[in-house]
């Protein structure tokens, strides 16, 4: 479903993405894990057709993203790290302007949007202005409107961020069914190594660009020798501490980077 | 198609939905309507200029529809920094669909704008000197006038990645566009550098064939007027839709 091969994006001379490959088959659910500023959402965005690439080949669902982003965009759904709702329209607004933009069929949208509301339980918000939503329900509100013309792959860019354990384990759960009975594959990323140990199929991590092991959580804590996901990450990715430390400061290059090449 | 007018849909339910948009954005041309109106009103009839409200209307409805097309086209930047603008960009939409539903929804609430300020100035005084038949005209140059600035500001949004621009494009272009047309003073008898200026600026001829059609008072005629203001409003509706297709987030 996923096919990327000797990807890479610079800015300037920063190398924020350095030469990965990776495959992700149908009906997999691919937990993409690094520590922020390691590269997962510039990957995110050349996946999803909305940063070109400096070189390297990507394949999503038989199409590339550079040739044919049209055809790759109607094959996933996507909810973004950051906020992507419009507030001064209602929730049903929002759904409604994301199946008429995906094509899906006005005589099944009005029902398809009652059942997704119904899944995240916004049943009763739906007519309410969605500045008027918690972050957390405009988090469910994501989920719900990327499920909409029903993709056959998914990215979840830290979907459950700021969710109750609750809610995460109901979206999870749903997401698993899923990619189980109708075979959706599902490309995420998380800060929650707990989540990616339960629901992950296969995991890679990546930092500093570059990718440090890919392969089952299982397989990744045996190969560590650590007994936890979380264990396993710190002991690829160094120690927690020094991580945030440099991944500020890449941050801020990358920022001033990209400010300069205005 | 569905795209396009699920976006324009949008842009107008925006709009209708934001009233202190609407009343705040009403403020500036009534309070230049009433001040410059009656203010130099009796300067302009001695000078033998005739009634200046029936010449300053066309101007301050061409003023409203300015600066609410030229915000139309830069909510992009809003769009883009509340992340809905992503949301659009990675639709299987073709850009190009995307570009045009959010510039004829500004250019619409740009000119509905317009018609407010119109029945404002129609309440302060202003009448008609033509016949009816040219109102249709006068909504031809309204829209041209609004589709032209929408453009403009979707190009400049599509450019800048936040708001810090803004306020210089509105003291940089945004009024001098304004001041530096015949919407206040007419082109006859300017100095030549002035006039120079006048005519190179799209404003002017937009308040022209406003003016033309509402009460008879073409400087340039109305072919003129039609074709500098449609020839620049089909290239910035290019560029603008060009550099939106080249936005990357």
């Amino acid at each position: 479903m996923i096919e990327v091969r000797d990807l890479v994006k610079t800015f300037g001379d920063f190398c924020a993405v350095d030469h990965i490959s990776f495959t992700v088959p149908k009906g997999r659910i691919f937990g993409f894990l690094g520590p922020n500023g390691a590269g997962k959402t510039t990957t995110i965005k050349m996946l999803t057709t909305t940063l070109t690439p400096t070189s390297g080949t990507i394949v999503i669902d038989g199409h590339d993203p550079r040739r044919e982003p049209l055809a790759v965009r109607r094959a996933f759904g996507i909810v973004f790290q950051d906020p992507s709702l419009d507030d001064e329209l209602t929730a049903i607004e929002n759904m409604e302007l994301h199946g008429v933009l995906y094509g899906v069929p006005s005589a099944t949208r009005a029902a398809r949007i009652a059942d997704l509301l119904a899944f995240v339980e916004l049943s009763d918000r739906g007519h309410d202005y969605v500045k008027q939503y918690s972050g957390g329900m405009k988090r469910r509100l994501e989920v719900a409107r990327a499920l909409l013309h029903h993709p056959p792959l998914l990215f979840l860019d830290e979907p459950t961020i700021g969710l109750d354990p609750q809610t995460r384990n109901h979206i999870w759960g749903y997401i698993q069914r899923m990619s189980r009975e109708q075979q959706v594959t599902v490309f995420f990323t998380t800060h929650y190594m707990e989540e990616a140990d339960r629901v992950a199929d296969e995991v890679a991590v990546i930092d500093h660009g570059k990718i440090v092991a890919q392969s089952s959580p299982a397989a990744l804590k045996a190969q560590t020798g650590t007994g936890s996901l979380e264990d396993a990450f710190i002991s690829l990715t160094g120690h927690t501490i020094r991580d945030e430390d440099a991944s500020s400061t890449d941050r801020l290059r990358m920022m001033s980077r990209i400010w300069r090449r205005r | 198609m569905k795209a396009v007018y699920i976006l324009w849909l949008r842009q107008l339910k925006r709009y209708v939905r934001s009233k202190s948009r609407m009343v705040g954005s009403l403020g500036q041309p009534i309070i230049f309507l009433f001040a410059l109106g009656f203010g130099f009103g009796p300067t302009f009839q001695k000078a033998g200029g005739g009634n200046y409200l029936q010449f300053l209307t066309p101007g301050i409805v061409a003023m409203s529809v300015l600066f609410t097309a030229v915000f139309s086209g830069i909510e992009i930047i809003w769009d883009r920094q509340f992340g809905f603008l992503k949301e659009t960009l990675v639709a299987p939409v073709p850009r190009l669909a995307i570009v045009m539903g959010r510039t004829l929804g500004g250019a619409t609430v740009a000119s509905i704008q317009g018609l407010i300020v119109f029945a404002i100035c129609l309440a302060a005084g202003f009448r008609f000197a033509t016949s009816a038949l040219l109102l249709p005209l006068a909504l031809v140059f309204l829209f041209l006038l609004a589709l032209l600035f929408t453009a403009v500001g979707t190009a400049i949004a599509s450019v800048l990645q936040d708001l810090q621009g803004f306020q210089l494009i509105m003291n940089f272009m945004v009024l001098p566009l304004f001041f530096f047309s015949d919407a206040l003073f007419p082109i006859h008898g300017l100095p030549t550098a002035l006039r120079i200026v006048l005519r190179l600026n799209p404003v002017t001829y937009g308040v022209d064939g406003l003016r033309g059609a509402l009460t008879h008072g073409f400087a340039f005629g109305l072919g003129e007027d039609l074709v500098i203001l449609g020839a620049l409003t089909a290239v910035m509706l290019s560029v603008g839709s060009y550099l939106f297709s080249k936005i990357q987030l």
